[in-house]
């Protein structure tokens, strides 16, 4: 009975509609509904900023007629009296999911790697899907639908969320009448890209970040090429991907960092992504700032962790601890930046958690206008649909809600949401309020009753004398039913009564706890109203924890800057044929070395007394993997198209572990996945400083080549790739290397040819514009390398690794290639059985400029023992040892202009050492990089009680938010991969 | 076949003509060492010093100004250093040589409870791994199996004979233990978060050693009619002629480590790890516990942790009152040859330069139970010992000229030096 009764009112709301006006009728006669309905008396938001105190909302054929104070009401209206509530527009998420099949994960297919695609007539890689459409996937959900009405949404734009290029959206009005000819609002709503590979593709290519990035870069390049008719085969993909060019484009980025990365390809294609957020862009916020981009943002804030048991707080870093605190400030930053963005409910378990989530944002200073335009305006303004959605305005959807009072405050009640003009009740208007306390009397005996919550979800409160009972209350449809059991005996007593206007108490049935039927009265003695003190702990300022750079553990409170300063009486040891000087004062101002001397004078510089200490440069490794989010593309065997620069983490802890070693410079290597790998990022350790700020201005540009076990895929299951052997590694690089010739020629001579970024990048090899660093550990494969190299008339710049290198020193210094080296590493795979210690000696002797390097995180933060090491072994002098790992990876470089020595002129990056910088028994103690200091030994120890105070009051602040019951996660370890050169 | 082919050009090339250095011929010369700073590993020093050692055993310490006949073979060693030979516990030296090639593996054998496993047996005497030790000081090693929970017994052995027979200084001398993690890596590579959870079967896997050492010592206490190896392998550990080696590192782990063992029979417990030992030095003095603690080479467990954590971690134990050594049992077996300069970072952080010393010699030899023999250079004690050119614990410094272990001359060569020479020679034309 009722379903059809639900049934019959559906069909009378549908009337409403009158978009399939020409569809044949057959159920009856065709009618239309022309009348209007009026909602007066309300406090309307028109938009989040135009308010109307006391007004009226006119609707008809489900969009807004006019909404105003002074609407003359037409006859044929229906009116329904507002008065005391609210009419807002009904809300709007960019980013749902709603209503369109999503893709699934595609079994697991053994260790084999699929290389090819899996489709024909589409673009080379699985990954990049323009031509997806999710209308064709789309199926109104009603009941997922009913939830998003329930917690204030109106429209949702959907799409499939899966693969890097996504394909369009769908704009779908939550109309739980009609059909989807009503519904759609649009259905190539906007063009989706991510950074994630689809679940559902096996295709390796693209492994990593960057190798995403670079596809993507390809696959714009790719567009143009297609567009302009170069292609001589179809490609659906890329036809889809310049078809959705002037459509909105939604970039799903996930991260402070990657925001700025994906607004870069943007600006190098002329297009601006609408960015969907990480939440932790207030982390970053000038540079967020900057990409100009409108933002969607999740709201799924953490929740704390349960620190209770004090052996766990161990494993929850400053980091994450700070994340939950500040995390919730995210729109509120936003917002004071003036950044324009919208809210998204798309990481939330279920849309009725939303409202949660907003009003700690709110609490955490976002204002409720910037909310409202959050969930209104700016979606709709990112949609490119201002003038449907979003307000209020005449013409507009009447989409709006109507509430108790203020949308954004915890006791408003949402009474309706209407879309399209078609209404749903979320909670009843009717519902009398019967918060409030009471006196019952039953059996003789007074009890306190309190009944709380929310209007149609009240919670109560029953008390014996100040003993609280055991007690339960539920509402419906002006019914109220209620129990208590006594303390004593457990007993329990029923009541049911209706709730009448007439009277504020409460009546009815009784049943005794032996079954026996009497009656109850409870008398109203005071009405409900919110407490005070609760309303304004809600209210009151959030102790939220400053930003550090970066917002880690170590971090500073502000970006740290050059100082001049006066390095007074040290023993410098300058890696120049000046050798090491005594009692000698070095100057530094603007960040260079001014002056190298005795008594020299400060001139206003800070000055340092360096009596008994040791002044080196910095510290240059080579062969370096941390500060990277990615290390491996191994999709392909050649991937020189990506950019370790691309995946910089500024955040890794190791960079400031490597600056309280004394290393200020490091080449930041692709690993050896691949035969030709990517191209590096030459770093300077600028902790605090954003990822670009840490790449050297004009770097010199390299890419990383590999040779032997790992490029073959020795030592793991994996066959089916080539090369699996040494003369397969030559072949790969004489195809390679032809190939990139035959282009360069190309474009030299100006004939048309497809941009290539791989090509593009060995072209420069060619010429002499990129250098090599080659992985490299047996003399057969080292000798190969420097022929395939003669033989296109360029020269390998240096072998890294280059374990067998003295037994081919000659031939290296004959060939001019350089070494950068361990210093006493082996016994870890076969290649390195003939790996000695001596190794750096024998070359260096040869005439082969030779470095000592880390791979390892650990190890980069002692590589002036590294270096000493080949005194040890092999017999080197203190003076050559040090330049090891100074002047000589400097000049591996090509830095050794600008860097790796103390020389007028030059970057005063410079580590103070307390003693020899050669002896296991010094440690740096100030680590500088063009004159700013960004390691201190004191400072350091400051740093260690601060953040020993600040995780207490973190974790004080924790352990309140679990005893006042909010939700708690259970602590963890958060974990960033670390990489040597064989991680994949 | 191609898998056999690569077998057959593998075992070709991994053991090729050079094998190991001939190991030293019994001593049957005195010999004297006259004018080196000696660093006895108590945490002593002689300035100019004079040992003479006879028939494999020191046989006089003391300062070169004694008027003492000086006996046999004289090595001026004025400006020089000697140390006892260094001790590395808690390794798989000898059991793998290649760590990327499995047929070279010999260290982890399958099963959870196996303290019949024995490292000694598989212990390869002339591995190159091993031979490379002898250069930097490195004389004396702990072999112990690893992997599972309790991953076998290991021996201690010296690192110049022919065969495991000759090189075993203490056979089955302890059970190793790994204690299972409070917290535990998510599989990143099948789509878990890559971070640290708590470990949800800690619990029953605690209890699971407990019932293992229950019954294993109820075993001990009858005639059984069935052998069960790996009960009957544990009785060293309850009657306390062998020692458990149980590798804890954090608070939580220690503490319940050192409890459930106590409480279940385990008389001799030796702590590797310790990376959290620092907190709680007084349960452990209480419990009688020494700590060969992780190496100090490594990187701080926790991002907000000190950056110089491990290399201080010994300072802080020993200034504690404990007990402490120094292993490297999670790094690569070429890594022990830096054992020295592990200590020496110690030193850096302010650890009296002859206790850094004391973690690699006599301290070592007291916990693993050799010290009647090993560790210190004391009369009536064994001759291993090297000179060193300068400090041993200093990179530039450790440059050996002479290696005796039980008082035999050890060869300096290695198949690292021999082709350094080879190659300088096709240089230099030697």
């Amino acid at each position: 009975m009722k379903k059809l009764f639900f049934a019959l009112c559906l069909l009378g709301y549908g009337t409403f509609l009158n978009a399939q006006d020409y569809f044949p009728e057959n159920a009856g006669v065709k009618v239309n509904n022309n009348n209007y309905t009026a909602f007066t008396n309300a406090k309307i938001y028109v938009t989040p900023t135009q308010v109307i105190e006391n007004g009226t909302l006119l609707i008809q054929h489900g969009k807004v007629v006019n909404a105003s104070s002074t609407v003359s009401i037409p006859k044929n209206a229906v009116v329904i009296d507002l008065q005391g509530k609210s009419i807002y527009p009904s809300f709007i998420d960019v980013y749902s999911k709603f209503g369109v099949e999503q893709a699934k994960k595609k079994p697991g297919r053994g260790r084999s790697a699929q290389y090819e695609p899996s489709r024909e007539g589409y673009y080379w890689n699985d990954h990049i899907m323009p031509e997806n459409k999710a209308i064709e996937k789309f199926t109104y959900d009603d009941k997922e639908a009913k939830k998003l009405r329930e917690a204030g949404f109106g429209v949702v734009n959907s799409h499939i969320h899966d693969g890097i290029a996504r394909g369009t959206g769908v704009l779908i009005a939550l109309n739980g009448e009609g059909t989807n000819a009503n519904r759609i609002l649009d259905d190539r709503s906007a063009q989706y890209f991510s950074l994630s590979r689809s679940i559902a593709k096996g295709q390796s290519y693209p492994s990593s970040l960057m190798g995403t990035l670079a596809l993507l870069r390809q696959m714009y390049s790719d567009a143009d090429w297609y567009a302009k008719g170069n292609a001589t085969t179809t490609d659906l993909s890329l036809e889809a991907l310049n078809d959705n060019k002037n459509l909105v484009q939604i970039f799903e980025a996930k991260d402070k960092s990657h925001d700025l990365r994906v607004d870069k390809i943007g600006d190098a294609n002329g297009i601006q992504y609408t960015i969907l957020g990480g939440g932790n862009e207030f982390e970053r916020i000038e540079e967020i700032k900057a990409t100009n981009a409108k933002f969607i943002l999740p709201i799924n804030f953490p929740d704390a962790y349960d620190v209770s048991n004090p052996y766990a707080v161990d494993y929850v870093s400053l980091q994450d601890m700070r994340y939950w605190n500040q995390a919730p400030s995210n729109p509120k930053v936003l917002a004071d930046n003036g950044i324009q963005f919208s809210l998204t409910t798309y990481d939330l378990k279920s849309p009725s958690n939303f409202k949660q989530k907003l009003m700690k944002a709110i609490e955490y200073g976002l204002s409720s206008t910037k909310a409202l335009e959050a969930l209104t305006t700016v979606p709709a303004e990112i949609l490119g649909k201002s003038n449907e959605i979003g307000s209020l305005k005449a013409g507009h959807l009447a989409n709006f809600l109507i509430t108790s009072g203020d949308v954004f405050d915890k006791s408003t009640t949402l009474y309706e949401n209407w879309v399209q003009g078609t209404k749903s009740v979320i909670n009843s208007m009717d519902v009398k309020d019967i918060r409030g306390d009471y006196k019952l009397m039953v059996q003789g005996k007074t009890y306190d009753v309190a009944i709380s919550g929310e209007v149609s979800k009240p919670k109560i409160e029953v008390k014996q004398d100040t003993a609280k009972l055991n007690s339960k209350i539920k509402y419906d449809d002006n019914w109220v039913t209620m129990s208590f059991a006594t303390k004593k005996d457990d007993k329990t007593y029923r009541m049911i009564g209706a709730v009448t206007e007439s009277s504020d108490n409460l009546s009815g049935r009784l049943v005794l706890p032996d079954g026996t039927e009497s009656k109850f009265t409870a008398t109203k003695s005071k009405s409900f109203a919110e407490k005070e003190s609760e309303k304004e702990k809600a209210t009151a300022a959030k102790n939220i924890v400053p930003v550090k750079f970066p917002n880690v553990g170590y971090g500073f409170a502000t970006k740290p800057k050059a100082e001049n300063t006066l390095f007074k009486n040290a023993t410098v040891w300058t890696s120049e044929d000046a050798g090491v000087l005594e009692n000698t004062d070095v100057l530094v101002k603007n960040g260079k070395i001014v002056k190298i001397g005795k008594d020299l004078n400060a001139g206003g510089a800070k000055v340092i007394d360096a009596t008994g200490k040791h002044l080196t440069a910095g510290i240059i490794d080579e062969h370096s993997h941390i500060a990277a989010l990615s290390v491996n593309e191994s999709g392909q065997n050649s991937s020189a198209e990506v950019k370790m620069e691309d995946v910089v983490d500024p955040e890794h802890m190791g960079i400031y572990r490597s600056l309280a070693g004394g290393v200020t410079s490091l080449q930041l290597l692709h690993g050896s996945a691949n035969p030709i790998g990517g191209r590096s990022a030459i770093l300077k350790l600028k902790w605090g400083e954003e990822a670009d700020g840490l790449i050297y201005d004009n770097s010199p540009k390299f890419i990383k080549f590999a040779l032997g076990e790992n490029v073959k895929q020795s030592n793991w299951g994996s066959y089916s790739r080539f090369p699996q052997t040494r003369m397969g590694v030559e072949q790969l690089y004489m195809n390679y290397f032809q190939r990139a010739k035959e282009y360069d020629t190309k474009k030299k001579n100006g004939e048309p040819y497809r941009y290539d970024e791989e090509m593009e990048v060995l072209a420069e090899i060619l010429n002499g514009e990129r250098f090599i660093s080659c992985h490299s550990y047996v003399q057969s494969e080292i000798n190969m390398m420097m022929k395939v190299a003669e033989h296109f008339g360029f020269r390998v710049n240096t072998f890294t690794h280059i374990l067998e290198g003295y037994k081919v020193a000659d031939k290296m210094a004959e060939h001019g290639v350089g070494a950068g080296t361990f210093s006493d590493w082996w016994a870890y795979k076969f290649e390195v059985n003939d790996a000695i210690p001596y190794n750096a000696a024998i070359m260096q002797k040869q005439g082969v400029v030779t470095a000592i390097n880390s791979d390892d995180r650990e190890m980069i933060r002692r590589l002036n023992q590294e270096a000493a090491k080949t005194i040890k072994y092999g017999g080197m002098t203190e003076l050559e040892a040090w330049k090891m790992v100074t002047i000589n990876p400097a000049k591996l470089l090509h830095l050794d202009d600008r860097v790796g020595s103390i020389k007028v002129g030059k970057d005063a990056d410079l580590v103070l050492w307390s003693g020899s910088p050669l002896s296991v028994y010094s440690k740096a103690e100030k680590t500088m990089i063009e004159g700013v200091t960004y390691f201190d030994l004191e400072t350091d120890k400051k740093n260690r009680d601060a953040i020993k105070k600040e995780r207490n009051d973190l974790v004080t602040m924790m352990l309140k938010e679990k005893s006042s019951g909010k939700k708690t996660q259970s602590p963890k370890q958060s974990i960033k991969r670390d990489f040597t050169c064989e991680s994949l | 076949m191609k898998r056999l082919i690569t077998l057959i050009i593998a075992l070709g090339l991994a053991l090729p003509a050079i094998a190991q250095q001939t190991p030293g011929d019994k001593q049957t010369e005195a010999i004297t060492i006259e004018g080196a700073t000696a660093h006895l590993g108590n945490g002593e020093t002689i300035e100019s010093s004079l040992i003479m050692f006879e028939d494999g055993k020191i046989t006089f310490v003391g300062d070169s100004k004694m008027r003492i006949a000086r006996k046999g073979k004289i090595i001026d060693a004025t400006g020089k250093h000697v140390y006892p030979g260094f001790i590395a516990p808690a390794k798989t030296l000898g059991l793998v040589e290649i760590d990327a090639v499995r047929a070279s593996k010999d260290e982890d054998e399958i099963g959870d409870f196996i303290p019949h496993v024995r490292s000694l047996i598989a212990y390869n005497a002339e591995s190159k791994v091993v031979e490379s030790m002898r250069p930097n000081g490195v004389l004396i090693g702990q072999i112990a199996p690893s992997g599972g929970l309790i991953s076998g017994t290991s021996s201690i052995v010296q690192f110049d004979a022919w065969n495991w027979e000759d090189a075993a200084i203490k056979v089955d001398d302890g059970i190793h233990l790994n204690w299972p993690s409070t917290f535990k890596q998510g599989r990143w590579w099948a789509g878990e978060d890559p971070g640290y959870h708590p470990n949800k079967d800690y619990a029953e896997q605690i209890d699971a050693i407990a019932s293992f050492l229950k019954n294993a010592q109820a075993y001990g206490k009858s005639t059984p009619k069935e052998v069960n190896p790996a009960f009957a392998a544990m009785k060293g550990i309850f009657d306390g002629s062998q020692k458990l080696y149980v590798h804890a590192d954090d608070e939580k782990q220690i503490i319940d480590a050192v409890n459930t063992l106590k409480s279940n029979g385990s008389k001799e417990i030796v702590l590797i790890g310790g990376y959290h030992a620092y907190k709680i030095p007084d349960f452990l003095k209480s419990n009688n516990i020494p700590v060969l603690v992780q190496f100090t080479h490594n990187l701080p467990v926790f991002d907000d942790d000190d950056y110089d954590l491990p290399y201080k971690l010994p300072k802080l134990l020993v200034d504690a009152g404990l007990l402490v050594g120094i292993q490297n049992s999670e790094a690569a077996n070429f890594q022990t040859r830096n054992l020295p300069f592990y200590a020496g970072q110690a030193a850096q952080m302010g650890l009296d330069k002859e206790k850094a010393v004391q973690l690699i010699t006599g301290n070592t030899a007291k916990i693993l139970g050799i010290d009647d023999q090993y560790g210190t250079l004391e009369n009536g004690k064994s001759a291993t010992l090297f000179i060193s050119e300068g400090d041993a614990l200093d990179m530039a410094g450790n440059r050996l000229t002479h290696v005796f272990i039980d008082g035999r001359t050890v060869s300096l060569e290695t198949h690292q030096t021999e082709l350094w020479k080879r190659y300088m020679g096709k240089y230099e034309g030697k």
